[in-house]
Formats: C-alpha cells, sequence, structure tokens
C-alpha cells in the first residue's frame, strides 16, 4: 500500500471537517449561542436601566453608562465563549470522540486545536455584531472603521489567549464537571474585578490593582475608546494604578499575553495529542 | 507471511500490569482472534495496536514499520472499531461517514463512492439519514464500523464489536468479516465470546493475565486438548467433599484425565475422556459400587472453553465471575483518557 505525503492541503482538509462538526452542533443545538448573546443584551438593558438616572458627568469621557457597558460586555461576551471552548474537547475526550480523531492519520493533531481556535472566534464575532448592533439600537453608539478594526484585533487576541487556556484545562482537569465548576467561578469574578463594568476611578485600590492587572481590562479599554471617540492607538485608554496605559500599550500587553499562554500551553497540548 | 509482529509487549497502568511480555504473530490476509475474559488484557493490547496506547515495553511492526516511530503511517493502514461506540449524537450517520473520510484526506469522489457502498453492504439506507443519538445498539455498531472500514483499511481492529448486539446485527457483522477477510483484509478481532472466534477465526491466542496462554488454529487447540469432555453430576448442588471423592474415583479409571471440579457449576466435575475407548460404562459401575447415582451427564467435543479450561484451571465463565465487581471500570475509563 502506497503510504499518502503529507501536506497543507490535508491539514485544510481535516481543519475544515473539524470545524464544521462543530457548527453543526451549533445549528442543531443553538442554545450555546442564543444564551451567549441573550445574557449580555439583558445585561445591556438592566444595567443600563439601573443607572439611567445618573448625574451627567458621573462617567468621564461617555454619556450615558450604556455607552460605557457594551464594550465591557462585547469583552465579557468573547471572554466566556473562549472559556467554554474546551467543553466539546473534554465532552469527546470523556465519550471517546476525541479517539476516532486520535486514530486517524491526521497531518498534524495541531487541526483539533485550530479548529476550536475558529469556532470559538467566529462564535465571538457573531456574538459580538449582534451585541454591537443593540447598542447602536440603543443609542450607545457605534465607532469608526479603524475603531472596528481595534475591536476585532482585540477580540482575536483575547479569545486565542483564553481559548488556549480553556483547551488546557480541557485536557488536564479529569471531567466536564471539573471544568464547568472551575468556569463558574472564574468567569462573574474576572468580569467583576476589571474594568467592564466600573472605570478603576471607582473602585477601591486592592480592586484598582486587580482589574488594572486583569487581562480582561486590556481588551475593553481599547474597545472603550473606539466607542467613545475617534481611534487613536496613543490616546491614555486606563488610569490604572502603576501608570497610564495607551490603547497601543493595552493591545500590546494582551497580544504579549496571548503569545505567552500559546507558548506555555503548547507542550502540554503537544503532549496529550501525541 | 507475517504482516504484523508483536514482541515483548507490556504495559502497567499504575498498580496493575495489564501486559506481560505478550509475544504473538499475525498473518497476512487472515482473521485473527484474541479471546480472553474481561480483564485480561484484550483492550489494551488492541489500543497498543490501535495506537492509541504507548506500550512500556517490547515491540510492534505492521507490514515490517515500527508502531512506536512511526504511528501517522500505521494508521493509514489500520481501521479501528472500539469496544464503546462513540458518535457524534448530533451528527447523522452520514454526516459522520463524510466527517471520517475527511479526517483520511479522501477526496470527494472516492469518499462518495465508499459512503455509497458500504451504507448498502451495512444495510444502512433507511437510517442513514437520522441522527445518530436515535440509532440502536446494532445501529451504531454498524455506522462504526462503517467508518473504521471508509478508507479501505489494510488491516481491521474490533474490540469486542458485537457485545450486547441483536442477532441480526451480529449476523450481518459476521458476514461482513468475512467478506473482507475473503478480500485480503488482515482482521484482528478481540472477544469473549467463545463461539464467534471459533466460527470466524483462522488462527487465535488466548490471553489471561496479560499472558499469552494458548496460541495456534481453533482446530489445532482444541486437539490439543484431546477427547470428548464430560460434564457430571451426581446430584443438582454437590458438596466439594462429595465431588473430591467422585474424581478420586475417576482418576482410578484408565482413560479418564484433567479431572476437574468445577465449583461455578455447583461443583460439577469436568473431565476428558479418550476418543478411542467405551468408558462410559465403566464409570457407571464405579461409581454405583460406591453409592453414587448419576443425576446429569453430558458429552461434548473439545471447545476453546476446554483449551481455556485446561490451561487456567478455570472456564471462561468463571474467569468473569470472579472478575466481577474487582475491577473499576470508572478508573479504567479515566486512566484510558488522554
Amino acid at each position: 500500500m502506497e503510504l499518502k505525503q503529507y501536506n497543507l492541503y490535508f491539514l485544510y482538509q481535516e481543519t475544515v471537517a473539524l470545524t464544521k462538526r462543530l457548527f453543526i452542533q451549533l445549528k442543531r443545538r443553538p442554545s450555546t449561542l442564543l444564551a451567549g448573546i441573550l445574557q449580555p443584551i439583558i445585561w445591556l438593558f438592566l444595567f443600563g436601566a439601573l443607572f439611567s438616572k445618573a448625574p451627567e458627568g458621573f462617567l468621564p469621557g461617555v454619556d450615558s453608562y450604556g455607552n460605557f457597558l457594551g464594550a465591557g460586555l462585547i469583552v465579557f461576551t468573547a471572554f466566556s465563549g473562549a472559556l467554554n471552548s474546551g467543553l466539546p474537547l473534554m465532552f469527546d475526550r470523556e465519550f471517546g470522540f476525541l479517539n476516532r480523531l486520535l486514530v486517524a492519520p491526521l497531518a498534524s493533531r495541531l487541526s483539533i486545536v485550530l479548529s476550536s481556535f475558529f469556532y470559538i472566534t467566529i462564535l465571538s464575532f457573531v456574538q459580538s455584531i449582534v451585541i454591537m448592533i443593540v447598542s447602536f439600537i440603543l443609542g450607545y453608539g457605534w465607532p469608526d472603521f479603524y475603531g472596528l478594526g481595534i475591536v476585532f484585533t482585540t477580540l482575536i487576541l483575547l479569545v486565542l489567549f483564553v481559548t488556549s487556556i480553556s483547551l488546557c484545562l480541557a485536557f488536564v482537569l479529569p471531567g466536564h464537571i471539573e471544568l464547568i465548576a472551575l468556569i463558574f467561578v472564574i468567569n462573574l469574578p474576572l468580569l467583576f474585578a476589571s474594568t467592564a463594568l466600573a472605570p478603576i476611578s471607582f473602585m477601591p485600590n486592592w480592586l484598582g490593582w486587580l482589574a488594572s492587572l486583569n487581562p480582561l481590562t486590556f481588551a475593553i479599554e481599547p474597545i472603550r475608546i473606539a466607542y467613545t471617540q475617534t481611534m487613536n492607538l496613543d490616546v491614555v485608554a486606563l488610569h490604572a494604578p502603576y501608570g497610564d496605559l495607551t490603547c497601543k500599550s493595552c493591545i500590546s500587553i494582551l497580544f504579549s499575553l496571548t503569545v505567552f499562554s500559546l507558548i506555555v500551553t503548547r507542550p502540554l497540548l503537544n503532549r496529550k495529542l501525541n | 507471511m507475517n504482516y504484523i509482529q508483536i514482541k515483548d509487549l507490556s504495559k502497567s497502568y499504575s498498580d496493575i500490569q495489564a501486559l506481560k511480555d505478550l509475544s504473538m504473530e499475525i498473518n497476512d490476509g487472515s482473521l485473527f482472534g484474541i479471546l480472553g475474559p474481561n480483564g485480561a488484557g484484550k483492550s489494551t493490547l488492541i489500543k497498543i495496536l490501535a495506537t492509541l496506547v504507548e506500550p512500556d515495553g517490547g515491540e510492534v511492526f505492521v507490514n515490517n514499520i515500527n508502531l512506536i516511530k512511526n504511528p501517522r503511517q500505521i494508521r493509514e493502514l489500520i481501521g479501528y472499531v472500539a469496544q464503546d461506540i462513540a458518535l457524534d449524537k448530533i451528527l447523522t450517520g452520514r454526516e459522520l461517514l463524510d466527517f471520517q473520510s475527511d479526517l483520511y484526506h479522501m477526496n470527494k469522489k472516492e469518499k462518495y463512492e465508499r459512503i455509497k457502498l458500504l451504507i448498502n453492504q451495512l444495510e444502512m439506507n433507511d437510517w442513514i439519514d437520522r441522527k445518530c443519538g436515535t440509532y440502536s445498539g446494532g445501529m451504531k455498531r454498524r455506522i462504526d464500523l462503517a467508518a473504521g472500514l471508509l478508507h479501505l483499511p489494510k488491516v481491521l481492529i474490533l474490540d469486542e464489536p458485537t457485545v450486547g448486539l441483536d442477532i441480526e446485527s451480529r449476523n450481518i457483522i459476521w458476514q461482513l468479516l468475512k467478506d473482507l477477510k475473503n478480500d485480503g483484509m488482515t482482521i484482528i478481532l478481540s472477544s469473549h465470546y467463545l463461539d464467534e472466534i471459533d466460527k470466524l477465526a483462522d488462527s487465535l491466542v488466548i490471553i489471561d493475565d496479560g499472558k499469552v496462554i494458548a496460541q495456534g488454529t481453533p482446530t489445532q487447540l482444541k486437539n490439543k486438548v484431546g477427547g470428548d469432555r464430560i460434564t457430571l453430576k451426581v446430584r443438582e448442588f454437590s458438596t466439594h467433599e462429595e465431588s473430591k471423592k467422585i474424581s478420586e474415583i475417576l482418576s482410578s479409571i484408565n482413560g479418564i484425565s484433567q479431572i476437574i471440579i468445577n465449583k461455578a457449576q455447583g461443583y460439577s466435575i469436568n473431565f476428558v475422556v479418550d476418543k478411542e475407548k467405551d468408558l462410559l460404562t465403566k464409570l457407571k459401575v464405579e461409581l454405583a459400587f460406591s453409592k453414587f447415582e448419576i443425576f446429569s451427564l453430558a458429552q461434548s467435543q473439545p471447545s476453546l472453553d476446554d483449551v481455556y479450561l485446561q490451561a487456567t484451571g478455570k472456564t471462561l465463565l468463571d474467569a468473569e465471575i470472579s472478575m466481577t465487581g474487582k475491577r473499576d471500570l470508572k478508573k479504567e475509563s479515566k486512566q484510558s483518557m488522554r
């Protein structure tokens, strides 16, 4: 029997097949997509209403609380989706479907990881766009063209960062119960310990420090700038206790964190998949 | 010609040694059976052959390719049908086969033709476009088998493929395996069903406690254990002492051998009689002399179970029963998870 020569087309073919499977699952069980969209929209309505009578100038640089909140909820949606990205892999591990993939002569088992990245990135974009449209309808603004580029670049970096961690957790933890529990523990505290719901100036000193070290904050602030003013990478986006950070700095930190997480998680993924 | 060579294979899971220096050879184009009770090490061996588990020691060659050093090349040669059927419940059978064929890098034409052929061969036309989550056990097994055969593997590895199946599905699978073998495919079939291995396998190994205890063709192995097998009972449930007395009487009769007291069958006595001699009349006389009456007496040709019995002193059923409750299947499943 003649053995096949492996090439990039095979990697493409298997990655597309794996991604397609995830989208078929999503199409037939759309509750994840709907919940991921509904939750932030409900938050947008409720939190927007909660602070609707706040005095003018209550939040610096924005017209309304909804205007402030939009960026936080977009990031939170992408973050939650990426944090959950390990779940399908965990279920495949538990129910033995992963063995079906591992027995196949994949050009590279990287395709299993790549498909999760593609799926979550596209899913996050769809959810974020819906939230952006709802925010726009509610009068909370729309970023300019350059700002849109910043929004999506930031989201890609965040999704890559969180997805790589979630996929590792899916291999390290013993089962889906533990993974869900961990997601439950991480999700909301990280949201509250960021600038998604309130600026650092509203927070006690310790929480301000936490928020200004939180990766979510580095994603939220450039998006907030994209929403509230003409996009400029050199404008100060975050007044952190350790100093001011521009949009460029926030994105650079997020980029570094993403590269770092990919480097750190790669050996584990390699070990588990090879 | 030997297509697969396994040399001194060993594998441990924490404190359990699943395989102990296992060696065997499998001929090209043959159907090779791996027989043994649950927990004997069959699934571990199968998972090593399927490149899912790395052995602690030993070597495996498939078509002279080192399995441990070149697992991807081996994966191209093999099709694997696991014991626990793992299907994506959301996909339809056709979508699953389509997905699988992409993992094997098949082109569109190949894919279409193979899927169509397998749907017909395994009689899946009526339900192939339903979601896998709605399938019965037999349907799941058939679609799983089709997935393993999509890329026309040189070697098909099946781990207990007919466990819990209805007769119709079992017959379809048996027929397909015979056809595949006739087409030149090498098939490795693990099972704890004696009749399955006896009917299908060209040659087999019997594994117990991680070791090969017998190896050969079914006929060779059965001939080795000698004459007809007798199961004798002097009452429905004897005591050990009573059975021991009877075994002493039997051992004094020339031509009776391999006397075993079978605790699992109410202390019945299993033994072998020489084919050439009419020993049953003599047996009846000797028992009557010692004031024992025959409650039941069954005579049969030697089976693979007798081969196992001779090698281990227990029947396969006894071995299965003794393993019940000893295995922590949840723990084993976690250990085998990536």
